[in-house]
């Protein structure tokens, strides 16, 4: 049995009239790589805002390594161990591709304002960590030789991964990515598709939304599907694709 | 990061410390010690600019309502070494109490903006510091604390042991008047904040500042406190505000509200938007320009205007106005990242510029 990295119960989140999450429950193991798809609408990214802070939600439960995040800022999920991407990628546009690793960085180094005022050496030596740390993850997801560039410069495909580096750099036990290859050309893709299942080798959980269903059939090891605010399935690829409901949902009732 | 100083950066160190320390003799004997005293209000608004410089130029929170904590920190030595109160006590207490007191303020005035931003925080901020200045006007009744419109007199000079700033020192058989011992006092301090301020910017709060300016909600989710994050901002924009205010209390003699009015915050935001946002050089630079530019046109339109048409065609103090209002516009027209500005913002300005322009 694999052990729970991260549980969701009956979680529900209301916007006015419109109830974008109704009761949606979910378990991620450690270790795995998690697909998280559906229709447009059907309250794929609301729950992505709700699983990493942004959004507060209404009711549920919500454990993650034994931290209880329910309704908590995100800064303090981040701490616990879960970092994110943008779906409409929201890097640090003018700062360069390695100051916007190092800022990653932040809650796992401590310097306040006093040391960097006084600069002792313990902040120097943190400063030191950083930066290394920052040009550790450029190379990892293959950007090295643009770390000086803007972020704004950038190549697409680099801001995808530049973003990824610097979710990384908080060091996460899960890392979440809101449909990284939306956009991407096939070769990107593909190249992408190495990165995570590498990010999942490393031991990290990856939770991934995605739109394209045939990227994820390959790469998941669960899935879950969302329609209007529900989850009307969950489990492995196989399962989840002969699903009738989620034929239906995707395809319209006519096909079921 | 500390990197290695070549030959040219040390020379050059150097001779700007010497140029800096003969400053006062120089401009005392060319011009008179009117002009030192006009240099030392340069140092105080340097002070000042790179406070609201942190708040604003590092964190991106527009803040209208500054002068409140040069206010504080004024009030705060004023009403302890004064006969106000019969309290005289010494600076190192003073001036350090009277920048923690402003920055309890900043956090206060931090507080509730912690949602706001833009337009709807300057206009917040905005009312914050006419609220200390109306509150230091009418706080004479019914217990007369800050003596109202009056304002506090006969404040105590700084000494420093048997020293007093506020009367000319002999120094081998040379006799500094006060405005020469207040220009390297408030040179030191001045140092201090420009170091601060440079070593806060490079640095992980700094780094975390110009995340939060760019994109909150990417800044929140890279796991930054944004509350804590701004409110530091405020809280150390206020601290160099607050010493500032005491230095300008001890060497004043005197304070009233109306030092502290809303021109004054305004025209502290002008010294770092024109000289460049964010880019210490910059400000610094922006801060001497407008202290030193309005007492320039005071002492040239008056004589100006008699000479080239025999009569006073317009009152030099408002034509010194006008003239100032001007060269701000065409400031901005020309070149509105400021006179010296970071390479960030110069970058953001031609992108948003690129973008103008496709689109238009």
């Amino acid at each position: 049995m694999a052990e729970v990295l991260l549980k969701i119960e009956g979680i529900n989140k209301r916007f006015g009239g419109l109830h974008a999450l109704s009761d949606v429950g979910l378990t991620i193991n450690k270790g795995e790589i998690y697909g998280l798809i559906g229709p447009n609408g059907a309250g794929k990214t609301t729950l992505f805002n709700v699983l990493t802070g942004l959004y507060v939600p209404d009711e549920g439960s919500f454990t993650f390594d034994g931290h209880n995040l329910f309704q908590a800022k995100p800064h303090v999920v981040v701490n616990a161990g879960i970092a994110r991407t943008f779906q409409n990628i929201r890097l640090f546009a003018e700062m360069t591709a390695l100051e916007n690793v190092m800022v990653g960085r932040h809650i796992r180094s401590k310097a306040g304002a006093l040391g960097a005022v006084l600069r002792d050496r313990r902040t120097r030596e943190e400063e030191k960590a950083i930066t290394a740390k920052a040009w550790e993850l450029l190379e990892y997801v293959g950007i090295a030789d643009v770390a000086d560039e803007r972020a704004r410069n950038l190549s697409y495909g680099h801001q995808r991964r530049l973003e990824i580096a610097r979710a990384l750099a908080t060091e996460p036990k899960l890392l979440a990515l809101d449909e990284p290859a939306a956009g991407m050309n096939p070769r990107e893709t593909e190249e992408l598709k190495e990165l995570m299942s590498k990010i999942a080798k490393s031991g990290t959980t990856v939770l991934l939304i995605e739109h394209d269903v045939k990227l994820m059939m390959g790469l998941c090891d669960r899935i879950a599907v969302l329609d209007y605010g529900k989850k009307i399935a969950e489990g492995i690829p196989e399962e989840v694709r002969k699903n009738p409901r989620v034929i239906e949902a995707y395809l319209g009732a006519a096909h079921a | 990061m500390s990197k290695a100083f070549d030959s040219k950066q040390i020379g050059l160190f150097i001779a700007s410390g010497i140029a800096l320390c003969v400053l006062p003799f120089v401009v005392g004997g060319a011009l008179g010690n009117s002009w030192v005293r006009i240099v030392d209000f340069a140092l105080l608004y340097v002070m000042l600019a790179l406070g609201l410089n942190i708040v604003v130029g590092f964190a991106g929170l527009l803040d209208l309502g500054f002068i409140a904590f040069y206010a504080v920190g004024a009030y705060t030595y004023a009403l302890l070494g004064s006969p106000h109160f019969g309290i005289h006590w010494p600076f190192y207490v003073t001036i350090p109490l009277g920048a923690l007191f402003a920055a309890f303020f900043g956090i206060l005035l931090g507080t509730p903006v912690l949602r706001l931003k833009g337009d709807y925080l300057a206009i917040v901020t905005l009312g914050f510091g006419e609220i200390i200045r109306i509150f230091m006007n009418n706080l004479n009744a019914p217990v007369n604390i800050t003596n109202g419109p009056q304002g506090i007199n006969l404040i105590d000079p700084i000494r420093v042991g048997a020293a007093d700033l506020g009367s000319p020192i002999n120094l081998f058989g040379l006799s500094l008047p006060p405005v020469y011992l207040y220009y390297y006092l408030f040179l030191v301090l001045t140092v201090i904040v420009v170091i601060m301020a440079s070593r806060l910017q490079h640095s992980r709060i700094g780094r975390a500042w110009v995340a939060l300016r760019e994109d909150q909600i990417a800044a929140s989710a890279m796991g930054i406190n944004i509350r804590n994050i701004k409110l530091l901002a405020f809280a150390l924009g206020a601290l160099s505000g607050g010493v500032a205010g005491g230095l300008f209390s001890a060497f004043q003699g005197f304070v009233s509200p109306e030092s502290f009015s809303l021109l004054e915050s305004i025209m502290i935001l002008a010294m770092i938007v024109l000289g460049g946002m964010g880019n210490i050089a910059g400000v610094i630079l922006g801060a001497v320009v407008l202290t030193i530019a309005p007492e320039i046109l005071r002492d040239v339109i008056g004589p100006l205007q008699m000479k080239t048409m025999g009569r006073m065609l317009i009152d030099p103090e408002n034509a010194r106005m006008l003239l100032f209002g001007i060269a701000m516009v065409v400031m901005m027209l020309v070149r509105p990242e400021g006179m010296l500005p970071s390479k960030r913002r110069k970058a953001e300005f031609k992108d948003a510029k690129e973008a103008a322009a496709q689109k238009g």
